[in-house]
């Protein structure tokens, strides 16, 4: 029981943190709001897509930008997209860097679009480490409460497992 | 702020049909979630052209109409689109829809990542219901909830009690 409590506190501690940090923001609340039993895996769902579209967006800037003549407008384009699926899941340091890529796609200054390219790859890193952490806690404390949970009903009489079940689904 | 149908006595179907356009995958997913949450059905599309054909303005248009005679609710209740959209951005696609004499009545509602206020004026001269911003979130999507009940039945005026 302790190390269900414990796995549970941990993933609190862990989630706030990330809100504490400004790695994600509220619009991440809104992705939980939106999972439920008839979604089971809707964070982990949308999160995915993000990492691919985000990949995919990445790699595009960078050849963009290594080009001969740099298409700025592609570039913020890409941008653009990054940032708009950043600020959809939560990832609240890319989309903030994404803001100050587009003003230098605007200038036309590849050096600092460049530099804004590495810092995007940084906190892009980050974020899905993070996340990814997240995801394996939480399946961690879901795991070990079912664990839990069936080692309750186990030694119980099948009248008793009914209440034990209310009982459990109420922690 | 109830909304409900069922207490206005209507027989106005509890699931409207939303066609949701965007071409960023994971916000399509996003609404599709929101939308269904509020217990709308919902088609996505991944952009303009894509989501005429579904219309039946498209090129394939005789596809569609075939399609048509077998489902009896396929009609659209509602109209949510991203304005930055590659090819036919969403006010484009707005215009397109407003020029139909068979899909201007559906309410279109567009969506957007930037609040400009020209943009917002463009969309709505042109006959956008809404202009909202992104990320989108649940009480959004019930405040357009509300909206759709309103359209559907134009000559009841008592559907909306609040905002």
């Amino acid at each position: 029981m302790d190390s269900v409590v414990q796995l549970q506190r941990q993933l609190a501690d862990y989630t706030t943190s990330l809100y504490n940090e400004g790695i994600l923001d509220e619009q991440f609340t809104q992705l939980q709001q939106l999972q439920d039993e008839s979604n089971p895996e809707f964070v982990v769902e949308v999160v995915s897509l993000f990492f691919e579209d985000s990949q995919r967006l990445l790699n595009e800037v960078t050849t963009a930008l290594d080009q001969q003549s740099v298409d700025f407008t592609k570039v913020d384009a890409h941008v653009h997209q990054l940032k708009g699926s950043s600020s959809s899941i939560g990832a609240q340091r890319v989309q903030k860097l994404c803001i100050f890529f587009r003003n230098y796609c605007e200038d036309h200054n590849i050096e600092e679009c460049r530099k804004c390219l590495q810092q995007v790859r940084i906190e892009y890193t980050l974020v899905k480490n993070k996340l990814q952490t997240l995801f394996k806690v939480t399946r961690a404390a879901n795991s070990s409460r079912w664990w839990v949970n069936s080692y309750a009903m186990r030694g119980k009489e099948a009248k008793s497992r009914e209440e034990s079940e209310m009982g459990v689904q109420n922690l | 702020m109830d909304c409900s149908s069922s207490t206005m006595g209507l027989d106005y179907e509890e699931s409207p049909h939303v066609l949701a356009v965007d071409d960023s995958l994971v916000d399509r997913k996003l609404i599709e979630s929101l939308l269904k949450n509020s217990n709308c059905i919902v088609t996505t599309a991944e952009n303009g052209q894509r989501a005429l054909e579904l219309l039946g303005l498209g090129d394939r248009q005789h596809i569609i109409n075939k399609k048509k005679k077998k489902k009896k609710d396929s009609k659209v209740n509602l109209i949510i689109t991203d304005y930055c959209m590659p090819g036919m951005t969403g006010y484009e696609l707005l215009k397109k829809l407003k020029e139909s004499s068979d899909l201007k009545e559906i309410p279109v509602v567009i969506v957007s990542s930037e609040n400009v206020p020209t943009r917002i004026k463009k969309c709505m001269k042109e006959g956008a219901q809404e202009f909202m911003l992104k990320p989108l979130q649940q009480s959004d999507i019930k405040k357009l909830r509300c909206h759709m009940t309103k359209f559907s039945k134009p000559t009841n005026g008592k559907l909306c009690m609040g905002s």
